[in-house]
């Protein structure tokens, strides 16, 4: 069955709402040059129409409360339903933006400490709340790097970025007015101190690296990369996508880590509502402090609180009014749920599950590379391709055992990777489905290839001719 | 502190357990979860637990959380005139219901179209009605905000119209938007001019055109703009045209477009802005949702995710995500944005507020607005020593000044339960006895008459 769109749903005369009547008199002042005819083409429906016709939609979807989905990178973790219904709190839904603080001294006092919070988290003296995302964070970190430095009369000119990072590192970067120089990888899928060294110059302006980086493994000579950094004048920017592996185990603060910025709707457990909202908070070290973004939030000796817009260095506001405020009240519930012991638990327990899967699946799947995990693990389809099979292959084949796939073809220094991320919410019982799913398949590879080439079989639509997509594109309907 | 015994304390939101964990170390073939973490030095490990509070339980956490929502006052026990880029509308019930279905709750970005194909059918949606609203040809699948939404519009025409160095902003766009703007381009050598307005609030045109020389690559204005005046698209398409600039029109009250002609019908080649107002809560500023529609031939300088309809292998509709190639994850350094995670949860929001009100609906949301605030307006004109300084067309917003200073009759209203507009001295040098007020189709006029009276026993009270 093709689902029908909202708009073909539509009739004349239909209905989805009422409004009180009109209780004033009907103002004809406008001029009708400044009037809209009728929106041609606009839906009418009932609210059944549009009730139904969401819940249909609904339901071609596959989602984390309905289990495994093991994108690598993404931390997709449970999403507690008590942020959700926190967050729904009318005191601070029917908040506005614009308010002056002696109204919203909840909120400001909310600001306060998941700020607290995060700084202690992170081991650094101040974090900004009001980037909204994990890129936005990103530009906001390197902005912060730039005029630091320009202070110092020389903003310089290029941002270090290994081959495994992550597409919005050097799209950040290079939004902040830098050149991107790629450092290349070594055999564990690291970076050498000897390649960082030749490479940091008095023109860098910083490394930008993630901590455990994307193939899950951690850069063991941290402190040293931000040494040799810190020795020529450069800054240490973390991205900080992969801190559930780590976070209470040890803090980007004491590696020598300027600049890091979380994704809340990674290990803060948002809910990621098909691709956002997120928020992405960034910590700095001292020497930073000065170019945070205004407005921050400030406690008086009386305990009251105020949004400070005067810091002369800031590099300014990087969004209107005040972050995401209500996805920063969900994380701030998940991580007093949590608390410190919990926390520290997510690391130890994400970091287990993703060594099980590892475990599990080595010998059926290529590892590209041997070093030791932590929270994701990536295969490469190199045992599969022999028989003609390859990753997307392999994970539209998944769909069909009900699983959603891992991310594939990322990072790009693994040809065909499989990059797996379970997270601490999953039961044994559950990652053991997923292994033997994928045994299942890797076996199928062998015997009956074309089966899994034509997957999927049993989703809503099969595969999707994407060429088309955007040779002719399609990207509205039409009457 | 010493760490705790994890088999004691066992998490809610962590399923396996030491029976789990012991299962699971052995396959692995280690002894001790520690072991796991080899690879991070000693030290910079940690050896005790974080300093934070917790964990609670569902009761502490409602009882604490709460009591700081307490501390707030807001339109939950105020009547509420506050506007100025984020807007009380009417919400219905079942949004926030559909909104709460896992499979679009706790769903990622749709990667993975088989399997994604309610978000993508829903983004495909989500487009359409944006393209109607605006009268221009692609919309994307949304940006973080109306402010990040103008900076990569800005962003956006600087590519189009390349070897210029300056863009026009109106001073009456929403201040926290150009200041964003600012931020995002202090260091890509763009030249931000501001252009301000005559009395009737309108843009100055005289001032546009001087401002608007040859290396020029953009004009954005505001409309209504954020002294709540309706800008008269024509007469600045016509000057942006003539310098051969692209022409940016930002719209941070949404409920407009059921009203007012739309930028895409006076020849604007973005539309931008904050889409709040279609039935988002306030939320002290987010989450929000950017939207950003243009004409056809900018589409492959878009910022953002674009969804686009094709077929599967045996010939069904189906919906992707397309035209990555202008994307990070593709393009990297050279990408037309380096936006990731957007607001799609609140895009769904959007259209289902757009489908469930409809042709019809949208059109009444705005005759209503547009009613009460005439009728507010009406009646203010009748009360001593009120001066309602700009004389433009209006839709739900305007400028109310007093022969007092805004913050002394803000707080006298406040008394009144009335949370009764926003002063704008904070945004405009020499307007400290002004102040915006909005309407929405939630005021009675009862609640317009209360607004009044209150204003002038304010007034009264401050002569005294």
């Amino acid at each position: 069955m093709t689902t029908q769109l909202i708009f073909e749903h539509s009739k004349r005369g239909r209905r989805g709402y009422r409004l009180p009547a009109l209780d004033v008199p009907e103002t004809t002042e406008l001029p009708s040059s400044l009037m809209r005819d009728e929106i041609a083409d606009e839906v009418e429906v009932s609210e059944v129409d549009v009730i139904r016709h969401f819940t249909r939609l609904s339901k071609l979807n596959v989602s984390i409360d309905a289990g495994l989905y093991p994108l690598g990178s993404c931390t997709m973790k449970h999403n507690p339903r008590l942020n959700e219904e926190i967050a729904r709190t009318p005191g601070f839904a029917l908040s506005h933006p614009l308010q002056p603080d002696h109204q919203v001294q909840g909120n400001l006092a909310l600001l306060w400490h998941i700020e607290r919070t995060l700084m202690e988290i992170f081991g650094m003296p101040r974090v900004t709340l009001q980037p909204v995302a994990g890129a936005h964070g990103e530009l906001t970190g390197i902005l912060m790097v730039h005029k630091a430095l320009a202070k110092t009369g020389n903003a310089r000119k290029y941002i270090l970025i290994p081959d495994s990072a992550h597409g919005t590192n050097p799209a950040s970067a290079a939004f902040a007015g830098y050149q991107i120089k790629e450092l290349k990888s070594n055999s564990r899928g690291t970076v050498d101190i000897d390649t960082l060294a030749a490479a940091v110059t008095e023109d860098v302006a910083a490394l930008m690296i993630t901590v455990p980086n994307t193939l899950g493994v951690f850069e063991t000579d941290i402190k040293k990369f931000a040494d040799i950094l810190h020795e020529k004048g450069a800054y240490l920017y973390c991205d900080g996508a992969n801190l559930n592996s780590f976070v209470g185990i040890a803090r980007p603060g004491d590696m020598g880590i300027d600049v890091i910025h979380s994704n809340l709707h990674k290990t803060f457990s948002t809910p990621h509502g098909g691709g956002g909202p997120g928020a992405g908070p960034v910590g700095v070290s001292q020497k930073l402090v000065p170019f945070l973004p205004t407005p921050t939030v400030e406690q008086r000796e009386d305990g009251t609180y105020y949004l400070d817009h005067g810091h002369p260095d800031s590099i300014g506001r990087v969004r209107a009014f005040n972050g995401n405020f209500n996805v920063l009240v969900r994380a701030l519930t998940y991580m007093r749920s949590m608390g410190p012991d919990g926390l520290r638990r997510i690391a130890q327990i994400a970091v287990l599950n993703a060594n099980y899967i590892r475990a599990r699946l080595r010998g059926s799947y290529h590892l590209p590379y041997d070093a030791p995990s932590l929270h994701e693990v990536v295969f490469s389809d190199k045992l599969q391709t022999a028989k003609d099979v390859h990753t997307l292959d392999i994970a539209k084949r998944l769909m069909d055992y009900g699983f959603h796939p891992p991310t594939i073809y990322f990072p790009l220094i693994v040809a065909g990777a499989l990059m797996i991320e379970p997270t601490e919410s999953e039961p044994k019982e559950e990652l053991d489905a997923f292994c033997d799913a994928m045994i299942a398949i890797a076996k199928e590879c062998e015997e009956r290839p074309e089966l899994v080439r034509s997957a999927p079989h049993t989703t809503p639509v099969r595969r999707l001719d994407e060429a088309r997509a955007a040779r002719q594109p399609v990207l509205r309907w039409k009457k | 502190m010493s760490l705790p015994d994890p088999r004691t304390d066992q998490h809610r939101y962590i399923s396996n357990a030491s029976q789990d964990v012991g299962e699971m170390l052995e396959v692995i073939g280690i002894d001790d979860i520690e072991r796991l973490f080899d690879t991070i030095p000693g030290d910079v490990k940690l050896t005790e637990l974080l300093n934070i509070p917790g964990p609670w339980s569902e009761i502490e956490s409602r009882r604490w959380f709460r009591a700081l929502a307490a501390k707030n006052l807001t339109a939950a026990d105020h009547v509420s005139f506050l506007g100025g880029g984020a807007y009380l509308h009417y919400q219905p019930a079942c949004i926030d219901q559909l909104l709460l279905r896992a499979e679009f709750l706790t769903s990622y970005t749709p990667y993975q179209p088989e399997v994604s194909q309610g978000t993508l059918q829903s983004i495909f949606e989500y487009q359409t009605h944006q393209c109607l609203l605006t009268g221009l040809d692609v919309a994307n699948a949304s940006l973080y905000d109306g402010s990040t939404g103008l900076c990569e519009a800005v962003l956006l025409a600087e590519r189009v119209v390349r070897n210029r160095t300056k863009v026009v902003i109106a001073k009456s766009v929403h201040p926290q938007y150009t200041e964003t703007v600012r931020t995002y381009v202090q260091n890509l050598g763009y030249e931000i001019v501001e252009v301000g307005w005559t009395n009737d609030g309108r843009i100055d045109t005289a001032a546009l055109r001087d401002a608007c020389t040859s290396d020029v690559f953009a004009v954005a204005i505001q409309s209504p703009n954020f002294l709540g005046v309706i800008e008269d698209y024509d007469t600045i398409a016509q000057i942006a045209d003539a310098a051969g600039a692209v022409k940016i029109a930002v719209i941070a009250e949404a409920t407009s477009l059921g009203i007012l002609t739309p930028p895409g019908a006076h020849g604007f080649d973005i539309a931008v802005g904050e889409g709040q107002a279609w039935g988002v809560p306030t939320q002290y500023g987010g989450p929000f949702v950017g939207f950003m529609v243009v004409k056809d031939a900018l589409k492959r300088h878009m910022p953002g995710r674009l969804v686009g309809e094709t077929v599967d292998v045996d010939g069904k509709r189906a919906y992707v995500l397309t035209l990555a190639t202008r994307e990070q994850h593709i393009r990297r350094g050279k990408a037309t944005s380096n936006i990731c995670t957007n607001e799609a949860l609140i895009a769904l929001a959007a259209n289902m507020y757009l489908s469930l009100m409809g042709k019809e609906g949208l059109r009444e949301v705005g005759q209503q607005c547009l009613s009460k605030a005439a009728y507010l307006r009406g009646a203010l004109q009748k009360v001593g020593s009120v001066i309602l300084p700009f004389s433009g067309p209006v839709y739900n917003e305007f400028v109310v000044r007093t022969p007092f200073p805004a913050a002394e009759i803000l707080a006298d209203l406040e008394h009144a339960k009335i949370l009764g507009g926003i002063p704008l001295g904070q945004f405009y040098d020499g307007h400290d006895n002004e102040f915006l007020v909005a309407v929405t189709e939630l005021h009675t006029r009862e609640h317009l008459d209360q607004f009044v009276a209150a204003l002038t026993a304010a007034i009264s009270r401050e002569r005294r």
